[in-house]
């Protein structure tokens, strides 16, 4: 399950710019980058290729204007590309047609904006039946699973408020509802808690986690917020003017940055929150420990209660087996050096 | 000197001067003479009366032919273009037969009475009450009163005239407005096709089109209709094209994600996300449909503008002056209802259904209740004529007993405006050589914005030039150049006082707001009966009407001068007249231009309806078309008025939005 590929893209190009399928062809479909700046191209996704797993947490980062959100949209179409292929569930995207790809819109896709995108004129209950109206449900069957998505998102009792009564972070619950009214297979979110407070934004975080661990959805997340990512991804692609650099867990990215400017990108990251027991320990086994830890327990968490002893702790894998011992001079090794 | 040679200065005005100092040299010069200097008058232009004049390029001709043209040729052999029109009255004319019943004449066939004051009273009321509060309802329930009372001269009977063509010519302009603004804004080609037809027929001035309506609509109130309907669909369908855009692109997204058809898209999203604008451009319907109430009384549209319009012909000032209240009443009620309407949000209601729906069910209440009190007392079906009352002898007292004691003054300020400002001005105007104007507009165009704007505001001057009007079109731009004049002596001052204050600039602004609603025949009256029949008067009627914009531009454009620019004049220590010469108003001054863009538009509108007290520019032209039916002419004047301010539109927004680039603000 965990493996099978639900969207693959293949060598995504778009461009802006005048006849770009023209040029993209006489350059052999691989511009240089001063190609592309003598010929007044704006390149908003360079060969992009990436797959998106069944189940999986895909955030795709970058700074503004690296091409996150053109290649999200290029996933939906809601954006042509300019030359490359999008298989969804291995269906040629680029060839469907457009009822076809309707079809795919209202049944299993959901997606979600960083400024809610909802409809001022309908109130809470009338957006998130929304999808199903437009599918042509009548109404109290898409109204009775409007309410369900909404209990979900714990709005219960403001389904007939409008959405300017609501603050921004009901607002983009209205949305998580409403992407998710439909059951889609994948979910799309387009920096969705950007526009929130950071407050808000960590609550929010929560609840998508939560929402995430009951409903295993395969999903593609935008953000670009690093510390976001790690405490959300499976997988992390990192983006620079519209190249992926590197696809990785948040660990490999850290640990081994393909170019100088993931190095860059991550190198203020506490590494606290995302190394784990496993990982810095030392494999020498002892006797009597003064506890232990799992295998997959982060700095973070165990860091306080190591650093507070002078003996070492023994760490513990899945099967409560000792796999190697850690004490206060590993945490600080860990916490200080570089790299 | 050679810094003077190389300047701006001379580049645009030296062929002008140049052509001018001609003068000197060319004999026949002047409109004076039989046969003027080619460079100087166009010819074949019109010197003196304008009966049949041919012109440079004989546009009206062509014209008039290609009216007769679709008057006679049928298409297919089956109907003329003409039949094809009439067939569009008359299904106006069903509209209209039922509103009418509605409101004044009653269901014959029915055998009931139109409705009773009773209830367009109380169901203004409730309108009100809905759509804003208590304040707005009482200005709804206020304006009906009036036109109750004061009936005693039929008030309340030419109000429901007008109101029943108002009901059929508001909603057909929206829904034209709209499915044009819609197609637009989904098809480029179409966009470029109607956007410049836009322009032109926002700038044309209603007389001109008057003619044509008669020729293929006939007269009487389904004409003025048609005439309504042509005249407010413009910003109608503008304001949808810019609605449509201006929706965020996420929104869309959001639609397209959801998986919406075309259809879909459009009625579920777009219409609805863009309903403050087209709320908006309804309002702007309904004001321009009651701008024209008194045009299209020309045209044989019976109602209150009707009454105005003989009551002015007469000089009865106080029978006018009560009309003209009531027009006056009835535009501010739908202006105040239809921006309430723009600007209301849904309302959440929840629990039982009184709570839920208290607006129809007191609306259904008050209906049943008002029918038993018809039904008993009389006295609500039809207000008793005998209780009814007209201030109208008063006032005319009024009015000659104040001109009488101000005659005097009032003639002395008038002989003095006439012979050291107007007459001068006009004599300059009516020399400047038309070959001269166009390089001088041409050279402004050019270093404004290279080849575009230049050779088009080059080819609306000559379009002006030979269509045989010049020497009528220059007394026209006299006027509009000396009102622009007096506009920013009294709006500028005003502006920078109102500015300084919070409270202040809303007081002035309501006041326009309220200024700007009266429909323009009303500004007439103060100028006959303050300055009698002269270009002092039309031009007094001009700068009332289009103050307005400059006034407000300049109060905008000082109060949006950014607030931390402010304090960082303050604190470098400048005194309150330095900050306004020096930061405040340089800031401002691209606004400021805008705002005397305005001016000129609304000045040259103006112009056209003072051409009633007999001015001797265009509009005279214009009315004399309009008596001859003579519809080329009247088209062609028509279009020389439009690209009179189009030229000047062209230039001043150009200017204003290079100062602003270059003051680094955006857009």
């Amino acid at each position: 399950m965990k493996n099978e590929i639900k969207i693959s893209c293949k060598n995504i190009w778009k461009l802006y710019g005048e006849n770009p399928q023209r040029f993209l062809k006489t350059k052999n479909n691989n511009p240089s980058t001063d190609d592309l700046k003598n010929n007044n191209y704006i390149p908003a996704v360079r060969d992009a290729s990436i797959d998106v797993l069944t189940g999986e947490i895909l955030v795709i980062m970058g700074l503004s204007g690296s091409g996150k959100s053109t290649l999200l949209r290029c996933m939906s179409k809601l954006i042509e590309p300019t030359n490359g292929q999008v298989f969804f569930e291995g269906n040629d995207l680029l060839k469907t047609s457009e009822k076809e790809l309707i079809d795919i819109r209202r049944h299993k896709m959901g997606m979600v904006f960083q400024h809610f995108a909802l409809l001022p004129h309908r109130n809470v209950l009338q957006n998130v039946a929304f999808p199903l109206e437009v599918q042509g449900q009548d109404i109290s069957k898409r109204e009775e699973r409007a309410k369900e998505v909404i209990k979900l998102v714990g709005l219960e009792g403001r389904e007939k408020y409008y959405p300017r009564e609501l603050s921004g972070g009901q607002q983009q619950r209205v949305g998580l509802a409403r992407s998710l009214a439909v059951e889609p297979d994948v979910w799309f979110l387009d920096e969705p808690f950007s526009a929130l407070d950071p407050l808000i934004r960590k609550e929010m975080q929560n609840e998508f986690l939560r929402l995430q661990s009951m409903l295993k959805k395969t999903i593609v997340f935008i953000t670009h917020d690093f510390d976001e990512a790690i405490r959300l991804a499976d997988r992390i692609a990192i983006m620079y003017e519209g190249l992926i650099v590197q696809v990785g867990t948040a660990e490999e990215l850290i640990t081994k940055p393909a170019t100088d400017y993931v190095a860059e990108f991550t190198k203020d990251i506490p590494r606290s929150k995302l190394l784990q027991a496993s990982s810095i320990m030392n494999i020498k086994k002892i006797d009597n420990p003064e506890g232990t830890v799992k295998h997959n327990e982060k700095i973070e968490k165990i860091a306080s209660k190591i650093l507070k002893s002078e003996k070492e702790f023994t760490v513990l894998d899945e099967k409560d087996q000792a796999i190697g011992t850690i004490s206060k001079k590993e945490i600080i090794k860990a916490l200080f050096s570089e790299n | 000197m050679r810094k003077f040679l190389k300047s701006n200065f001379l580049f645009i005005f030296g062929p002008f001067i140049f052509l001018w100092s001609l003068r000197y040299l060319i004999p026949n010069y002047t409109i004076a003479s039989k046969e003027p200097h080619w460079l100087y008058i166009p010819p074949k232009s019109c010197l003196g009366g304008c009966g049949t004049i041919e012109g440079l390029i004989p546009f009206v001709d062509w014209t008039n032919n290609l009216i007769q043209f679709l008057r006679r040729y049928e298409i297919f052999g089956l109907f003329t273009f003409r039949d094809f029109t009439r067939a569009l009255a008359n299904y106006v004319d069903v509209l209209l037969e039922f509103t009418e019943a509605l409101l004044h004449k009653g269901f014959v066939g029915l055998g009931t009475g139109p409705l009773p004051w009773i209830i367009i009273l109380t169901l203004a009321i409730i309108l009100g009450l809905y759509l804003k509060g208590w304040r707005l309802a009482m200005l709804g329930g206020g304006c009906f009163l009036y036109l109750i009372l004061f009936s005693k001269r039929g008030i309340w009977e030419l109000s429901m005239k007008t109101l029943a063509a108002i009901s059929v010519s508001a909603p057909l302009a929206a829904l034209i407005g709209l499915m044009l603004g819609i197609l637009a804004a989904k098809r480029k080609w179409f966009h470029d096709f109607l956007w410049p037809l836009l322009n032109i027929l926002q700038s044309l001035p209603h007389f001109s089109y008057l003619i044509l309506v008669v020729i293929f609509f006939g007269i009487g109130t389904k004409a003025g209709v048609i005439a309504t309907i042509i005249f407010a669909f413009p910003p109608m369908a503008r304001l949808t094209i810019l609605g449509i855009k201006n929706i965020s692109s996420e929104i869309k997204e959001a639609g397209v994600m959801a998986g919406c058809n075309k259809w879909q898209m459009l009625f579920k999203v777009e219409i609805p996300s863009a309903r403050s604008p087209i709320m908006l451009g309804i309002n702007q319907v309904i004001m321009q449909c009651l701008a024209m109430v008194v045009i299209a009384a020309f045209i044989g549209q019976p109602g209150l503008g009707h009454d105005l319009l003989v009551r002015l012909q007469g000089l009865r000032l106080g029978e006018a002056f009560e009309i003209g209240v009531a027009v006056v009443l009835i535009a501010i009620t739908l202006d105040r209802y239809s921006q309430a309407l723009a600007v209301k949000e849904p309302v959440r209601r929840e629990g039982s259904i009184f709570q839920k729906y208290p607006f129809a069910i007191s609306t259904l209440t008050a209906i049943v209740i008002c029918t038993i009190l018809v039904n008993i007392f009389p006295f609500f079906n039809e207000f008793p004529k005998d209780m009814t009352i007209s201030a109208s002898v008063y006032l005319d007292n009024a009015i000659k007993s104040f001109t009488r004691s101000l005659f005097v003054p009032l003639g002395i300020f008038r002989d003095w405006m006439l012979i050291y400002f107007l007459m001068p001005l006009k004599a300059t105007f009516q020399s400047l050589p038309w070959t001269g104007v166009m390089l001088l507009v041409g050279a402004i165009g050019w270093k404004l914005g290279r080849w575009k704007i230049c050779v088009t505001v080059m080819l609306f001057v000559f379009f002006i030039a030979s269509s045989g009007y010049w020497v009528r079109a220059m007394i026209t731009v006299y006027m509009v150049f000396a009102s622009l004049l007096i506009c920013s002596m009294i709006g500028i001052p005003l502006g920078i006082w109102a500015s300084k204050k919070e409270n202040r600039s809303k007081l002035v602004l309501n006041i326009c707001d309220v200024f700007q609603t009266f429909p323009s025949f009303i500004y007439l009256l103060p100028a006959i009966m303050l300055f009698q029949i002269s270009d002092v008067s039309a031009i007094f009627a001009i700068v009332i009407y289009s103050s307005i914009p400059m006034i407000r531009y300049t109060i905008f454009g000082l109060r949006s001068v950014p607030q931390h620019i402010i304090e960082a004049a303050i604190t470098s220590g400048c005194t309150q007249r330095q900050l306004l010469w020096k930061v405040r108003m340089p800031l401002a001054f691209p606004e400021i231009i805008l705002g005397a863009n305005q001016t000129l538009m609304f000045s040259l509108f103006m112009v056209m309806i003072a051409g009633f007290i007999g001015t001797v520019d265009l509009s005279q032209e214009i009315f004399r078309a309009l008596s001859f039916s003579d519809g080329g002419k009247g088209l062609i004047i028509g279009l020389c008025v439009a690209f009179i301010g189009l030229t000047a539109d062209r230039l001043l927004v150009e200017w204003s939005k290079q100062m602003k680039l270059k003051l680094g603000f955006k857009n």
